[in-house]
């Protein structure tokens, strides 16, 4: 009955994963084949791949996929685990609704957060226009440029925007957890609280940061509403070129430079995993 | 002394005043102006007659939530059954759809569930087609999947079922073994240790994952698009219409937008009364 | 995980470094917002070759999200190439610069046929860019017959196999030309009446869905049987599908120039003059129509283009498929160009455009 139990359930999961990489694996076959077509086998090429390199369309959005979300995860770590650290050490009070504007990019819908954020952008550069042109008559010792357009620093802005919550509410808990006599007792060793706080704090919550940023990450390059209304003319990353082809045809290229993404990451994912599963195993033949 | 670290959070609630409650401030702004200027209700007025697509989208969504949960509870559950280091493959698995385009992955299902997509094919390959329509005299060629509303909830299911698995799961693996040896070794059968235990004490996991789930699909545009053909329009379609579609009119918008908004607080509002309303994250 | 994330962003830093080391600053640009496949890419390069400005070459899915993007404000488009309707009214909202023509001297190349339209009555603002005509494609080894009236667009016999345009205009369009009314009409009860035709052919499940540029491929798998669409995109469709037919249905149709305008707002105004003038020359004319289909507006391209389709292809070009691309006088006088609409019948076509939606 157990046995059987397990049998049945590892069925179902094996299924649900068929269900989750069915497309996926699709999306990867058809990127090698020889003919535009999306359902129709018409034999083995590489083309697309060689293709992709020319297409300066595709290398662009790819650059500027990468580029906006490492400086979005980068900044967004800093500063939510420096939000985090503020947070912890706020009366109630005043945390609770913090934490609960904080949560308002992540449980609102992206098409609401996007679609706010790009009314607000627009209606700065309005304002920016009118205080630009005044100043820049008013004197003439420096010249501001007095139109401003949506483009890759308000994609920046939104994905830092969306991406904090997520860094904050995985370094929280990992602050709550820690000892906080470890602080006391660094600080009585002559640490100031600076020191304490590299030496002692962030190795502790260092796991929430590290999976707060991958996050963040995956979820910048998977983004795709909010960029949508905030990048306006002035860039554009993979996905909202992808967008832009749904409504035309997909370009097997797009099949191409997404299965060659794809399968960097399974291959790191892979790698880590085997080196650690390894390690794990050579701790244990050393302690026996 | 305490007060001093929490200095610390000045920068990033400047931040939050500037892109999170202005930009909304903003919306409500907008849903209140009449499109020549000045205040209105009228963008309000107007939503009456678009009842049909809140309740559509409302319903649509829930579908999809529902379905989410009853795959993504168990195979949260089944997960952390395993041993860690399956327990972790399992967990990157969850993840790594995500690093494929949702829009190329949904386009994929358009290929597999178009009348002459891979799925047709496939059946007429085997013959099924045949075989029904001689059982039952019909002429089949294919099943008519796509542009569907079943299509539609099929793309939000796969779309977003990770977002269910991720909180569950968390929530599950942290849970205090010992618990649940008190509770078998207070002769509870696995089935009531399940009832008595683990599933109050994933609640919070549950909720996260419902709201992770329901948000996103009742708000949607890209997927009603690619596999519903535009035929129903959904509030995310409605919303992008009025501010890079074919109805420009972006104070009527964010009127619809507002509205979305206040009636998803409310749901989440109600529902978080039924657990502990703590905050719970995407957690790895 | 710790060591994942590690190389994970060591990997995309060098990537991001390799790729966005080859940028440089300060140089002249043109920003152009066109159509999906409307350009051939060779000709940005060659462009920026000869002038070295660099081309931003952006898509739009439609005139409207065109307009709503321009409207909204954020954009920093130099040069849009909208169609004819779309252009009066940006006209009229005063959100097109007026050309200097010195700098295009390549205008003079343009038939004159395309000149001074209704749009643009002192041809002030615009320079066109392609012209055809909408019409219905079909499939006849799916429909099993010849197609030549707008009836197969709202025919229960076709249903479940017709892709509807996602545009109001046309839809709307295709509908009152069946009628037999105006494409320019402003009454609301033919509108209506039209509208109430698409209305009751959706219900009856004529349609797969209102789709726009994805009828490329759904024509071309053979998964779409009937759909209404522009000449220039049949051909492309054509070469990857040779059973499609293209008809200019018989109740007579829309024919529509696309121009290629400076906003108001440009900041690079006199590169912008340049990539129009540069597109304008009888080459790149024939390079562009080789490329995607669509008739040039340069009578001398026009003329030149069966030749030239035999140098480039070793194969004489279908006469057939030429009159598609060029519709002949015959066909042209059977058709009506769309004028702006007065903001009246605007907001009824976009709140009958919801409603449908709405269902």
């Amino acid at each position: 009955m157990k046995k059987g139990g397990i049998f049945l359930n590892r069925v179902f999961m094996a299924l649900v994963f068929l269900f989750l990489y069915a497309p996926i694996f699709v999306l990867i076959v058809f990127s090698f084949n020889d003919s535009k077509s999306r359902t129709v086998w018409n034999g083995f090429t590489l083309r697309w791949y060689v293709e992709l390199l020319q297409d300066r369309q595709i290398m662009n959005a790819l650059s500027t996929t990468l580029l906006v979300s490492l400086l979005a995860t980068v900044i967004a770590t800093a500063a939510g685990t420096m939000a985090a650290v503020g947070f912890f050490n706020m009366k109630k009070r005043w945390r609770s609704p913090l934490l609960a504007i904080n949560s308002i990019p992540m449980t609102n819908a992206d098409i609401v957060t996007g679609v706010s954020l790009c009314l607000l952008f627009v209606a700065f550069f309005g304002g920016w226009e009118t205080f630009a042109r005044w100043l820049n008559g008013a004197q003439s010792l420096f010249h501001l440029p007095a139109r401003l357009h949506m483009g890759f620093g308000t994609l920046l802005i939104a994905h830092v925007t969306f991406n904090i919550p997520y860094v904050l509410l995985n370094v929280m808990p990992k602050l709550r957890q820690m000892d906080k006599n470890l602080i006391d007792a660094a600080q009585d060793l002559g640490c100031t609280w600076m020191q304490a706080f590299w030496k002692v704090v962030l190795p502790e919550i260092k796991p929430g940061i590290v999976s707060g940023a991958l996050i963040a990450f995956t979820m910048s390059v998977d983004d795709f509403i909010i960029s949508y209304f905030t990048a306006g003319s002035g860039a554009s990353t993979l996905a909202m070129v992808v967008y832009g082809m749904t409504k035309l045809r997909i370009s097997p290229k797009i099949n191409a430079i997404s299965s060659l993404l794809f399968i960097t990451v399974l291959t790191l994912l892979v790698i880590v995993n085997v080196r650690e599963a390894r390690q794990e195993k050579q701790i244990a033949q050393r302690r026996l | 002394m305490k007060n001093k670290r929490s200095l610390f959070a000045v920068p990033y609630v400047g931040w939050m005043a500037l892109f999170v409650v202005a930009p909304i401030v903003m919306v409500v702004i907008y849903a209140f102006t009449a499109a020549g200027g000045g205040l209105t209700l009228e963008n309000f007025s107007r939503m009456g007659s678009y009842a049909v697509v809140f309740t559509r989208s409302f319903h649509l969504a829930l579908i999809a939530t529902a379905i989410c949960l009853l795959i993504g509870y168990p195979v949260a559950y089944m997960i952390s059954r395993e041993g860690p280091g399956l327990q972790r493959v399992a967990m990157m698995l969850v993840m790594l759809p995500m690093w494929m385009n949702f829009l190329l992955r949904t386009y994929s299902w358009m290929s597999i569930l178009e009348n002459t997509g891979l799925l047709n094919r496939f059946f007429s390959a085997i013959g099924l087609f045949k075989l029904l329509n001689t059982v039952f005299g019909t002429d089949l060629e294919y099943f008519a999947m796509i542009n569907t509303k079943g299509a539609v909830v099929l793309g939000m299911v796969y779309n977003y079922l990770p977002f269910m698995i991720l909180p569950i799961y968390s929530v599950i693996a942290k849970m205090d073994g010992s618990l649940l040896e008190a509770a078998r070794d207070l002769g509870a059968n696995s089935f009531g240790v399940f009832r008595k235990v683990i599933l109050p004490l994933s609640l919070p996991g549950v909720l996260s994952g419902v709201t992770m789930v329901f948000v996103p699909s009742v708000s949607t545009f890209a997927i009603s698009k690619l596999l519903g053909g535009s035929n129903e329009l959904l509030l995310g379609d409605l919303i992008e219409q009025q501010f890079l579609g074919t109805a420009y009119n972006p104070y009527l918008g964010s009127a619809i937008a507002l509205v979305m908004m206040v009636i998803v607080v409310v749901c989440m509002a109600l529902m978080n009364r039924f657990g502990e309303g703590e905050e719970q994250a995407v957690m790895l | 995980m710790k060591k994942t994330f590690a190389v994970l962003l060591a990997l995309t830093m060098a990537l991001t470094l390799c790729l966005t080391g080859c940028g440089g600053g300060g140089e002249r640009i043109v920003n152009v917002c066109g159509w999906g496949e409307n350009i051939d890419p060779e000709l940005i390069s060659q462009f920026e070759q000869e002038t070295g400005i660099k081309v931003n070459y952006q898509t739009a899915e439609s005139n409207e999200t065109m307009y709503a993007l321009i409207k909204q404000g954020g954009t920093d488009y130099d040069v849009i190439v909208p169609s004819d309707y779309m252009i009066g009214q940006m006209i009229e909202e005063g959100l097109l610069a007026e050309l200097n023509y010195d700098n295009i001297p390549n205008f003079e190349l343009i038939d004159s046929q395309y000149k001074n339209l209704s749009y643009d009555p002192e041809n002030k603002y615009t320079v066109p860019y392609t012209w055809g005509t909408l019409g219905i494609i079909y499939n006849p080894t799916i429909t099993g017959g010849e197609i030549d009236s707008w009836s197969a667009l709202f025919d229960a016999k076709y249903a479940g196999q017709v892709g509807m345009i996602g545009n109001p205009r046309d839809a709307i369009g295709a509908a009152l030309l069946y009628l037999g009314y105006s494409v320019n009409t402003t009454s609301e009860a033919e509108i209506r009446e039209a509208y109430q035709l698409i209305a009751d052919a959706k219900a009856s499940g004529v349609y797969q869905g209102f789709f726009m540029d994805q009828l490329y491929d759904k024509m071309e798998a053979g998964e779409t049987a009937v759909c209404t669409y522009y000449a220039g995109d049949f051909l492309s469709m054509h070469e990857n599908n040779p059973d499609l037919r293209f008809v200019v249905p018989k109740e007579g149709s829309n024919w529509f120039v696309d121009a290629m305008c400076v906003l108001a707002s440009a900041e690079h105004k006199e590169e912008a003059e340049a990539w129009i003038n540069f597109i304008c020359k009888t080459d790149s004319c024939l390079a562009n129509m080789d490329f995607i289909w669509y008739a040039s507006p340069n009578a001398e391209a026009l003329e030149q283009y069966p030749a030239y389709y035999e140098e480039v292809n070793g194969e004489p070009m279908d006469p057939a498929l030429y009159a598609v691309m060029a519709a002949p006088a015959d066909v042209l006088a059977n058709c009506e160009a769309y004028v702006n609409l007065p903001a009246e019948t605007l907001a009824l076509y976009t709140d009958l455009w919801v409603e449908l939606g709405i269902g």
